[in-house]
């Protein structure tokens, strides 16, 4: 059986639902936002795809995937920053203590 | 032949070490597993003929993103015994798997056009000129700087120590 674009499509969805759920469910700041770059890693690979099965010549989804890649590295580092501020302030990064913002 | 058992060892590879990541106790090994998910994420690459993003793959994710986790995992590691649960486990899992079973259903539905073209390689120089030519996307990559030395700055005003 041949890999097709379908093989990468449900590969991403498996990898987006992965990390959906440990976004979701975990309590440690620093997990939610690996998770989150799990998610953004299946995205990834769905433009990917898309860009070679669909318009192998034109490389948009390329382009698409190193933005995704930038962005996801400017929110790792303001993310990590504001966990590094919140465990100065707090020494917890349990983000079921973390509730100033809930009424 | 040999592009079918890369994309499934890579595969198996990537969702394991995915479900390491949430279901390992210890912080630090789901990290450490998530380098590993990156890593299979550069080979699913490979396999899709997108050789520069690979290396952009390697680069950014296993050589700087991971580098930072595991620097914010080594700072905050005292505190949490583990890698906690909160209440909403058996919703966000009904949850996420129904996200699946739908994403799954209209991907193998859909009639997807593919093309009978080979894909580009080498990718980097076509890149290039899409990225910086005329009217490629120059605005949206000048953007991507600002938006990054607006996250350096931010990180940087956020971790500072307050000197009264």
């Amino acid at each position: 059986m041949t890999i097709g674009l379908t093989h990468y499509l449900v590969l991403s969805a498996v990898l987006f639902c992965i990390g959906l759920f440990g976004a979701l469910t975990r309590r440690n700041a620093v997990i939610i936002l690996m998770c989150i770059e799990l998610m953004l890693n299946g995205v990834n690979i769905s433009l990917i795809a898309f860009s070679s099965y669909v318009v192998p010549q034109l490389l948009t989804g390329q382009v698409f995937a190193i933005f995704v890649m930038v962005v996801a590295a400017a929110e790792i580092a303001v993310g990590l920053a504001i966990v590094l501020a919140i465990f100065r302030h707090f020494s917890n990064i349990d983000t079921n203590d973390i509730n100033l913002l809930k009424w | 032949m040999g592009l079918e058992i890369a994309f499934w060892i890579m595969a198996i590879v990537m969702v394991a070490a995915a479900l390491a990541v949430i279901f390992l106790r210890n912080v630090f090994r789901a990290a450490l597993a998530l380098v590993l998910c990156f890593i299979a994420v550069a080979g699913i690459y490979v396999t899709l003929s997108a050789d520069f993003l690979a290396a952009v793959q390697i680069l950014v994710y296993v050589g700087a993103i991971s580098v930072l986790i595991i620097l914010g995992v080594m700072m905050t590691r005292e505190v949490q015994n583990g890698n906690p649960v909160n209440k909403m486990e058996l919703p966000a899992a009904i949850v996420a798997t129904l996200l699946l079973g739908i994403l799954v259903y209209v991907v193998t539905s859909t009639p997807w056009s593919i093309s009978a073209l080979d894909p580009l390689t080498p990718t980097t120089m076509p890149l290039a000129t899409k990225l910086f030519s005329e009217n490629g996307f120059i605005l949206p990559v000048e953007i991507g700087a600002v938006l990054l030395l607006a996250a350096i700055l931010g990180a940087i005003v956020i971790t500072r120590e307050d000197k009264k």
